[in-house]
C-alpha cells in the first residue's frame, strides 16, 4: 500500500510542478485578500484583529486550494485509478498531498501577512506549532470534504457550505493557540490543552476518512 | 396503532412531566421558577441526540447493506432531529432571555450546539445537491458519519473542556444537570424518557409515510 501511496503522491506532486495551476492562483488569491485588509485597517491593526483575520484569510485560502485537488481530473481518470489501487492509498495520498500543499499556502499567508501588517507573535515557536497542527487538521477535512464535494455538481458553494462547519472546531481552538501565542512565549496549560485537542481532532477526521472513503470511491 | 405500549407510556409520561413539572417544588435558587424549564428544554436536546443517533446507526446500516431503505431513515432521522435541534435552542433562548437577560451569549455549549445544527443543515443542503438516488444516498450516509462526529465532540467532549461556562455543566459537571434535587429528578428522569419516546414516534411516522409514498411512486398507482 505505501508503494501506491507513493506513487500517487508523486503524480499528484508532479502535475503540480508541471503546471503550477493550484500554487499561483493561491498565492494570487492571498496576497488580494491580505492587501486588502491591510488597506481597510490602514496599516494600523491590533493584536486580536490580526489574529482573527489570519485565520479567516487562512481558512477561505485552504477551502480554495482543497477544492482544487479533485477536480483537476476528470471523472474518467478516476475510474483507471480506482481499478489501479486501493481507494485507502487514494485517500491517504490526497490527504498527504493537501497537506503538503497547505503547509505552503500557510507559510506564504504568514509571510504576505507579516509584511503587510507586520509582526505582533511574542510566542513564535508556539505560534508555528498552531500552524502545523492547523494546516494538517484543515488538509484532512478538506479532503474528506472535497471527496464529498466532488461526487455531487463539484460548485464551491457546496464545498464551502460543507467544509465551515465541519472546520470550526479546528478554527475555534487554532484561534485561541495564537491568541495566546500573540501574548505570552511560554506554553500554558491551556496551549497545551488546546494543541492536544487540535492533535486529537486531526487523527479523528483521518482515520473516519480512511474508513469512509471507500464507500464513496464505489461509483 | 402499532406497538402502542410505548405511544401510550409517552403520552403518560409527558403529561405527568407537564403537569408535575409546574407543581413540583423546587429548590430556591436565583432564577426562580424558570427552573421549571429544564424539563422541557432538556428533553429537546437529548430527544435531538436520541433521534440523530437513530440517524447515525440508519447511515452505517446503508453502507454495509445498500438498503434504499435505510437512507431513508437516516434523512427522515436527520430532519426530525433537526426540528428538535431548534425547539431545544428556542427553548433555551427563551430560558436565556430571562436568567442570563440576553436570547444569546458567547458560551461554548451554545456556539457548539449552534455549529451542530449547522452541520446537520449542511447535511440537509448536501442532499438537495445531488440528483441520483444512490449517489446521493452514499455520499449523504457517509457525511452524516462525520456530522454525528462533530456533534458528539461540540455537545457532549467541548462543554465539559471548557473551564468556566454561563450554562451550567462546566469543568467536571454534567451540561444537562445542573443543580437538582432528588424531587425534581423524579420528574426530570420521566421527562426525558418521554421526550425521546416522543421523538421516536414521530419520527416512526415520519418514515412509514415516506415509505409509502415512495412505494405509491415506484408501483406509480397514483
Amino acid at each position: 500500500m505505501w508503494s501506491e501511496i507513493k506513487a500517487l503522491l508523486y503524480k499528484d506532486i508532479q502535475m503540480e510542478l508541471r503546471q503550477k495551476y493550484a500554487i499561483n492562483s493561491i498565492v494570487l488569491y492571498v496576497f488580494s485578500t491580505v492587501f486588502i485588509t491591510y488597506l481597510s485597517f490602514q496599516g494600523d491593526i491590533d493584536s486580536r484583529s490580526w489574529n482573527v483575520m489570519f485565520w479567516i484569510i487562512l481558512l477561505f485560502a485552504s477551502v480554495n486550494a482543497a477544492s482544487k485537488s479533485f477536480v483537476q481530473e476528470r471523472p474518467a481518470r478516476h475510474f483507471y485509478y480506482y481499478s489501479l489501487s486501493a481507494p485507502q492509498s487514494v485517500i491517504l495520498s490526497k490527504i498527504i498531498y493537501n497537506s503538503i500543499m497547505m503547509l505552503l499556502v500557510v507559510l506564504i499567508t504568514f509571510v504576505v501577512f507579516q509584511l503587510f501588517l507586520g509582526n505582533m507573535i511574542e510566542g513564535s515557536l508556539l505560534f508555528f506549532a498552531s500552524l502545523v497542527l492547523g494546516s494538517l487538521g484543515f488538509a484532512s477535512t478538506l479532503t474528506m470534504v472535497a471527496a464529498i464535494a466532488s461526487r455531487s455538481d463539484n460548485n464551491f458553494a457546496l464545498m464551502a457550505i460543507l467544509s465551515f462547519p465541519l472546520m470550526l472546531p479546528f478554527l475555534l481552538a487554532l484561534m485561541k493557540l495564537s491568541g495566546i501565542a500573540l501574548e505570552t512565549s511560554d506554553f500554558t496549560m491551556e496551549a497545551y490543552r488546546l494543541l492536544g485537542m487540535v492533535f486529537g481532532l486531526n487523527l479523528i477526521v483521518i482515520m473516519l476518512s480512511y474508513i469512509l472513503f471507500p464507500y464513496l470511491w464505489k461509483e | 396503532m402499532k406497538n402502542y405500549w410505548y405511544k401510550i407510556l409517552s403520552i403518560v409520561l409527558l403529561l405527568y412531566a407537564i403537569f408535575a413539572g409546574f407543581t413540583v417544588e423546587i429548590p430556591d435558587t436565583n432564577i426562580g421558577d424558570t427552573l421549571r424549564n429544564v424539563f422541557f428544554h432538556v428533553g429537546m436536546w437529548f430527544a435531538m441526540l436520541a433521534v440523530m443517533t437513530s440517524s447515525f446507526i440508519s447511515s452505517i446500516k446503508f453502507l454495509s447493506t445498500g438498503e434504499m431503505e435505510h437512507d431513508l431513515k437516516a434523512n427522515e432521522a436527520v430532519n426530525v432531529g433537526v426540528y428538535f435541534g431548534i425547539l431545544g435552542i428556542i427553548t433555551g433562548m427563551l430560558w436565556a432571555t430571562f436568567t442570563w437577560g440576553q436570547p444569546w451569549a458567547n458560551d461554548p455549549h451554545l456556539n457548539g450546539a449552534a455549529v451542530s445544527l449547522l452541520v446537520y443543515f449542511a447535511y440537509l443542503v448536501l442532499r438537495s445537491a445531488v440528483p441520483d438516488d444512490e449517489k446521493r444516498a452514499r455520499i449523504s450516509a457517509v457525511y452524516n458519519i462525520f456530522a454525528f462526529v462533530i456533534l458528539i465532540v461540540f455537545v457532549g467532549v467541548l462543554p465539559r473542556l471548557s473551564v468556566d461556562t454561563l450554562h451550567p455543566g462546566s469543568g467536571d459537571g454534567n451540561p444537562a444537570f445542573g443543580d437538582m434535587d432528588a424531587t425534581m429528578r423524579y420528574v426530570f428522569y420521566p421527562a426525558l424518557i418521554g421526550w425521546i419516546m416522543l421523538s421516536l414516534w414521530v419520527l416512526n411516522l415520519k418514515v412509514r409515510y415516506k415509505m409509502i409514498e415512495s412505494f405509491i411512486e415506484e408501483k406509480e398507482l397514483d
